[in-house]
C-alpha cells in the first residue's frame, strides 16, 4: 500500500494539539510573572506558594482518601461484576445487569450528581442515614461510577485470557473460590492495577458530581481550583497541574510497562 | 518382587474455611453465583438505578421553604394517605423559551463538537493503526494519557492558550496580526469538547481501523481503486462500528457538559447542564432540576442504546 503524507502529518498536527496547551501551562508555571502568559523570568516561587496554602493542601489530602478508598471498593464491585458478564454465560436480568454496568461510563454528571444528592437526601429523610454530606457521601457516588470502568478494564482481560489453565485447576480438585485466587486473580492482576489506577485518577478529577454531594467542609481538590480558576488564571494553579500532570505520566508509564511485561509471558504459556 | 511404587499423589488442597462456607450456603440454596452477583447488583441497584427514578419522583415536587426543600409526594391526611404530583415543572419546561432554547443548543454544539472530534480523529485513530508495531503502543499511550490528566486542569490549560493576551494571539501578534477573540464564545466551547473528549473519539476507531485485514486494501488497489475512492468504499463502511460507538462516547457527555461552557463560554452560551447546575445552585429549585435531568436523560437514552450496539459490534469483530 502507498503510503501518503496525508495520515502522518494529520498525526503530527493532531498530537500537537492534545499536547501544546499543557506544554505551555508547564512552562508558564515557572514564571515569575502573576501574569500566566507573559514570560519574566524562570521561579519556582508558586510551588512555594502552593504548598503555604492550608486549603489547598487540605483538600488535596480529602481527595486522595476519597480516590484511594472509592478506588478500592470499585475494584472490588467491578471485579466481581466483570467475572459475572464475562463467566455466566446466562443469567436473569443479564441485559438489564450489563447496562447497569456500562450506562454510568456515559451518564452526563450532572444527572449522577444531582440523582445522587436526592437519594442521600431522601434517604437520610427515611432511614437517618447517611447523616448530612461530606466524605462518605463522596466516596459512594465515586465508587459507583469507578466500578463501571474498573469492571470495562477487568472484562477485556477476563474475556481473553485461555479458560483451560482455570479447567486445569478444577480438574485436580480446586473449588471454584480457590482456582479464583490461585489461578484467575493472579493472571488478571495488572488489569486490576490498571482498573484501580483508572478509578483513583477518574476519583481525583471529579468537579460535577462531587459538587452535588459534598457537604459544608467538605471541598476537593477540583472544587477549590475550580472556585479559583473562574475568578481568572492563578500562577499557583498551574504548579499544581504541573505536579499532578507528572504524577500522573509517571503513574501511566509504569503502568504501560507493566502491561507491556505481562503481554510476553502470556504468549509463552 | 511386589511393585513397590505407590502413587503419591497428594489429595488435592482446598480451602477449608470456604469449602465449609460455600457448603453450608448451598444447603439453604444460595449459590456461588449469587454470591458474585450480589454486591454488585445491589451496590448499582441502591446508587445508580433508584437514583434515578428518585429524580423522576422530585420532578413531580414542587419548591418549597425548608429541609427538604421540596413538597413530599405521599402525605398522610386524617389516616389515608394522599399522593400529589405537581405538572408545574415540566409544563415550565415546555413554556419556557429559555429551556427549549438551551435545550436545543445543547444538542447543536454536541453534535457539531463531535463531528469535528470525528474529523479531528480519524485520521489520528487510522495514523496509530497503521505505524509501525514498535511506535503503535507509544502513540496510543500519548493519546491515553491526557485523559488520565485532570480534565479540570486540561480545560484551564486551554483559557490560557485562547485568551486575549494568550499564547496563540501572542504568536499572531509576532506577525502582526490583531489578537482574536476567542474566550467566551462558542468556538471556544467547541475547542473545548474536542480537546478534552479526542481520546474517547480515537480509541474506538483505533480498535475498528487496526482489525481490518491489509488484503482488503490491496484487493481494492490492484481493481484499480484511487486510495480515495478505497478509503471511502472499503474502510469507511467497515469502520462505522468504531465512528458510532466513539461518536456517541463524545456526544453523550458533550450533551450535559457543565465545566467547559462554563469555563470557556460566553454568557450566552446556553447549555442544558449549566441550566441544571444553575437551577440547582443559584435558584436552589431541586424539584426543577429534576425535571431538566429528565428531559436530558430523554435526549441521551437513544444515543446510549446505540453506542451499546456498536460498542458489541467493535469487540466482536
Amino acid at each position: 500500500m502507498r503510503r501518503g503524507w496525508f495520515l502522518p502529518i494529520a498525526a503530527a498536527l493532531g498530537f500537537s494539539f492534545l499536547y501544546a496547551p499543557i506544554v505551555s501551562l508547564v512552562i508558564f508555571s515557572f514564571n515569575e510573572s502573576r501574569l500566566v502568559t507573559v514570560w519574566s523570568g524562570f521561579s519556582t516561587k508558586w510551588y512555594g506558594e502552593l504548598f503555604r496554602d492550608p486549603q489547598m493542601l487540605g483538600a488535596a489530602w480529602l481527595s486522595l482518601q476519597i480516590a484511594a478508598i472509592a478506588a478500592t471498593i470499585a475494584l472490588v464491585l467491578g471485579t466481581l461484576a466483570a467475572v459475572a458478564l464475562v463467566r455466566f454465560r446466562r443469567f436473569k436480568g443479564r441485559t438489564l445487569f450489563s447496562g447497569m454496568v456500562s450506562a454510568p461510563l456515559v451518564m452526563p454528571d450532572v444527572i449522577t450528581g444531582l440523582s445522587l444528592l436526592l437519594l442521600f437526601v431522601a434517604m437520610e429523610g427515611f432511614l437517618g442515614w447517611p447523616r448530612g454530606r461530606g466524605m462518605l457521601t463522596i466516596v459512594i457516588a465515586h465508587a459507583t461510577f469507578c466500578t463501571a470502568y474498573v469492571c470495562v478494564v477487568v472484562q477485556s482481560r477476563l474475556s481473553d485470557f485461555d479458560r483451560s489453565l482455570e479447567e486445569a485447576a478444577m480438574d485436580l480438585g480446586a473449588s471454584p473460590v480457590r482456582t479464583f485466587f490461585d489461578i484467575t486473580l493472579p493472571i488478571i492482576a495488572p488489569a486490576l492495577v490498571s482498573g484501580w489506577l483508572l478509578g483513583f485518577t477518574l476519583s481525583l478529577d471529579d468537579l460535577v458530581i462531587a459538587s452535588f454531594v459534598s457537604g459544608p467542609g467538605s471541598s476537593t481538590l477540583p472544587m477549590v481550583i475550580f472556585s479559583k480558576v473562574r475568578l481568572g488564571v492563578s500562577p499557583d494553579v498551574n504548579a499544581l497541574a504541573t505536579i499532578i500532570i507528572g504524577l500522573v505520566a509517571t503513574g501511566v508509564l509504569i503502568a504501560t510497562i507493566i502491561q507491556l511485561r505481562s503481554k510476553p509471558k502470556k504468549a509463552k504459556a | 518382587m511386589t511393585a513397590t511404587h505407590t502413587p503419591t499423589i497428594p489429595p488435592p488442597r482446598r480451602l477449608k474455611p470456604w469449602n465449609a462456607v460455600e457448603r453450608s450456603l448451598a444447603k439453604v440454596g444460595i449459590s456461588g453465583r449469587m454470591l458474585v452477583l450480589a454486591a454488585p447488583v445491589l451496590w448499582l441497584l441502591v446508587f445508580f438505578l433508584i437514583p434515578l427514578a428518585v429524580v423522576f419522583g422530585i420532578s413531580l415536587a414542587t419548591k418549597q421553604f425548608g429541609r427538604p426543600p421540596y413538597s413530599p409526594l405521599l402525605t398522610t391526611e386524617e389516616g389515608t394517605v394522599q399522593l400529589t404530583l405537581h405538572l408545574n415543572n415540566y409544563i415550565r419546561l415546555f413554556t419556557d423559551n429559555l429551556y427549549i432554547a438551551a435545550y436545543l443548543s445543547s444538542i447543536r454544539i454536541a453534535f457539531i463538537a463531535t463531528v469535528i472530534t470525528l474529523f479531528v480523529g480519524y485520521p489520528m485513530a487510522y495514523a496509530i493503526a497503521r505505524a509501525p508495531d514498535r511506535w503503535r503502543n507509544i502513540l496510543l499511550m500519548l493519546v491515553i494519557l491526557p485523559f488520565f490528566t485532570s480534565f479540570l486542569l486540561r480545560v484551564y490549560a486551554l483559557t490560557g492558550f485562547m485568551r486575549g493576551n494568550g499564547v496563540i494571539n501572542q504568536f499572531l501578534g509576532l506577525f502582526g496580526v490583531e489578537p482574536l477573540v476567542m474566550m467566551q464564545t462558542d468556538f471556544a466551547v467547541y475547542v473545548g469538547i474536542v480537546y478534552t473528549y479526542l481520546p474517547f473519539m480515537i480509541l474506538p476507531l483505533y480498535t475498528t481501523l487496526v482489525k481490518l485485514d491489509v488484503s482488503l486494501f490491496e484487493a481494492s488497489a490492484d481493481l484499480g481503486a484511487r486510495p480515495l475512492r478505497t478509503f471511502l468504499s472499503v474502510t469507511l463502511p467497515l469502520s462505522l462500528p468504531g465512528i458510532i460507538a466513539g461518536s456517541m462516547l463524545v456526544f453523550i457527555p458533550a450533551i450535559g457538559e457543565y465545566v467547559i461552557p462554563s469555563l470557556l463560554g460566553g454568557p450566552e452560551t446556553l447549555m442544558i447542564g449549566r441550566v441544571l447546575w444553575d437551577e440547582f445552585f443559584t435558584a436552589a429549585n431541586w424539584p426543577r432540576a429534576a425535571a431538566v435531568a429528565v428531559a436530558m436523560l430523554l435526549a441521551v437514552v437513544v444515543p446510549i442504546m446505540l453506542l451499546q450496539r456498536a460498542q458489541s459490534a467493535v469487540v466482536e469483530r
